[in-house]
């Protein structure tokens, strides 16, 4: 176990040496650009992203428009492509700014988990001893929360709404990604050059952040990537037991939980909300799978 | 064997006590007094406040109930009596319902339990199954089909692969007599736990196909497959003999990990289908801020997590005699 990790640091040392640092990324590139439903799920997470950027000017409605007259109109129907909802308004152009939503909360809960993960393992592999003792019984406590139940008891605390949620998303993600860094940076503290640096006088912060970091990107890339997907999942469910985002917003999550009484009658409403999450995190686990197989061919389910 | 059980209870408790000064610390930053926030839809004066139910609450009786949920003493004090009554099994009382949490964990837990265990054979049938035939049709269309029931797995929230299924099966296709094949609200154990136990199960379902397919792969191209199959055993005794056991050992470790996400699935779950189990009580709880019950649900499923990763090791053993726990389990 721990002899192969070494050597997977050893062969990311070399690389990070060679005199063309890039190399690396340019082979793992061309790898994705051979997998057709990576290239997929990228050029439909571009699609998502731009329409969460211009989200104002590919909505047809203003923002809460509603006309009870034009209420519960099948997909379609002039002028709303996707139907609207009880009170007449526009699906499409509330699933468009819902996009806005998912990405921005999916966004900030990774880099939450992804950096203070990072720093933690970081520090609990670095200094060893007490300090990761320490950190390593935090990080089984935190772990300890089966599934989501970490992320609802910080809810709890904060009380529910879109940003605590955010955060409670994020702080639930930490354990997982210290985990890892903790045990790539045990390897990588054992290397020859990061001893030599450490002989020459380096301090501690810079030898962390410009010697070890830079070894254990990609499998950091490989679970922010995929971790995405599942925020914005959990983000939609937190939302969806009103836990999360509040009325009116449209949220994807929210819109499907306040639907749901209108499944008879408007199926259509709870349906384009429920598929507009499914293939965000689908594009986004597309790609994911294809950048595990790209940055770490060795590893990754799908690599048979 | 009883030595490593023993040695893994021992190292669960400080991981638990761990837990249970996590949810008491994130309870304790909610803002304010927690009774005075359970009455604050009413008046809260010099002279009391009004309850939910409309009825005047006067200023002493709140210091009573404070007083009862020990909310005068300090925090530290707090904690001290909180875990003594843990230990002696009182989970305290639910603000809410005025009503001892282990109560309320006892008439509800059914309906979690039913829920969390059908959905557990759901996936370990559906997984296993998809998985281990993905592997041996390697790279034919009955694979990518199943590869591709595992990606759409991971990415479909349950919530909405839920309400499809109740569209499908609770309104489009009805009986004669207008009702539902199945039904949409579900609290019962026989054909109302269908839905919601396929809509956890499935979810569950593709983390195993994925993870069986490629331990499958790897089991069959080992020399001792090769060895079984050059000595002309039929396909069928190759795969399930001689494969498929070995491929399970990485399976079993993964789905005592699956078994914390159906505990917390449970939740949405049983929101979508109305199911009157934990998963409700427990959202409720958060939302209404009621701590005792979000306090002792969470300790509980913390409990059970535990138990079942602990029994997933024991489990191990069977599967796998090489695996010598009482040399290994330092």
């Amino acid at each position: 176990m721990a002899t192969g990790s070494v050597v997977e640091g050893e062969t990311g040392l070399e690389a990070a040496a060679a005199p063309k640092p890039r190399s690396e990324w340019t082979m793992a590139w061309r790898r994705l650009r051979r997998n057709k439903a990576a290239l997929a799920g990228l050029a439909v997470l571009i699609v998502i992203s731009l329409a969460a950027i211009f989200a104002d000017v590919i909505a047809t409605e203003p923002e809460n428009h509603f006309d009870i007259l034009a209420a519960e109109l099948p997909p379609g129907s002039e002028g709303h492509p996707l139907g609207t909802d009880d009170i007449g308004r526009d699906v499409f152009s509330r699933i468009v700014r819902g996009s806005r939503i998912s990405l921005r909360v999916g966004f900030s809960a990774v880099t939450i988990s992804a950096i203070v993960g990072t720093l933690i393992g970081l520090s609990a592999g670095y200094f060893g001893r007490w300090v990761d003792m320490v950190i390593s019984r935090i990080i089984d406590v935190m772990l300890a929360f089966p599934g989501l139940l970490l992320a609802m008891t910080v809810v709890a605390a904060l009380g529910s709404g879109l940003n605590n949620a955010m955060i409670a998303l994020g702080v639930a993600g930490i354990p997982f990604y210290a985990r890892v860094v903790r045990s790539t940076t045990l390897a990588a503290r054992e290397l020859v050059y990061v001893r030599a640096a450490r002989a020459v006088g380096m301090s501690d912060a810079r030898i962390m952040l410009r010697h070890i970091l830079p070894n254990i990107v990609s499998p950091i890339l490989i679970m922010a990537t995929l971790g995405l997907g599942g925020a914005i999942l959990a983000a939609a469910g937190l939302s969806f037991l009103g836990l999360g985002a509040e009325r009116p917003s449209p949220e994807w999550g929210l819109e499907l939980s306040s639907s749901r009484h209108l499944l008879r009658s408007s199926w259509w409403i709870s349906t384009f909300n429920g598929l507009a999450i499914a293939i965000t995190v689908l594009s986004i686990n597309l790609l994911g799978d294809g950048l595990r197989e790209a940055l770490d061919p060795q590893a990754g389910a799908w690599s048979h | 064997m009883a030595g490593y059980i023993i040695r893994r209870i021992l190292y669960m408790i400080p991981v638990l006590f761990g837990v249970l000064i996590v949810v008491f610390v994130l309870m304790r930053l909610i803002p304010g007094d927690p009774i005075e926030i359970f009455f604050q839809s009413g008046e809260i004066g010099g002279s009391g406040a009004t309850s939910r139910e409309g009825g005047e609450v006067s200023r002493k009786a709140l210091e009573k109930l404070r007083e009862s949920y020990n909310l005068d003493k300090s925090p530290p004090h707090q904690f001290v009596l909180y875990v003594w009554d843990v230990l002696r099994g009182d989970l305290g009382t639910s603000i809410a319902y005025r009503r001892p949490v282990v109560d309320m964990i006892a008439s509800h837990w059914p309906a979690t339990f039913a829920l969390t265990m059908a959905s557990m054979a759901v996936a370990i049938t559906i997984g296993v199954g998809a998985g281990v035939i993905s592997a041996i049709k390697r790279h034919t269309f009955v694979d990518y089909g199943a590869q591709m029931f595992a990606i759409l797995g991971i990415s479909f929230p349950p919530f909405f692969v839920g309400l499809l299924l109740i569209l499908v099966f609770a309104i489009k296709w009805q009986t004669d007599d207008g009702v539902g094949m199945l039904p949409a609200v579900s609290n019962g154990y026989g054909k109302e736990l269908i839905l919601p136990a396929l809509t956890l199960g499935t979810a569950a379902s593709a983390i195993l196909a994925r993870l069986t397919r490629s331990s499958m792969l790897d089991v069959l191209s080992r020399d001792y497959v090769r060895t079984a199959r050059s000595k002309g055993l039929r396909e069928r005794v190759v795969v399930m003999g001689h494969a498929l056991r070995n491929a399970l050992i990485p399976v079993v470790t993964v789905i005592g990990l699956e078994f914390g996400g159906l505990l917390a699935g449970a939740v949405i779950i049983e929101a979508v289908f109305h199911r009157q189990g934990l998963g409700l009580r427990l959202i409720d709880a958060i939302i209404d801020r009621d701590y005792p019950v979000v306090q002792g649900l969470v300790l509980l499923s913390a409990v059970i997590y535990a138990m079942a990763n602990l029994l997933v090791d024991v489990l191990y053993t069977y599967i796998d005699p090489r695996v010598r726990l009482e040399t290994t389990g330092s």
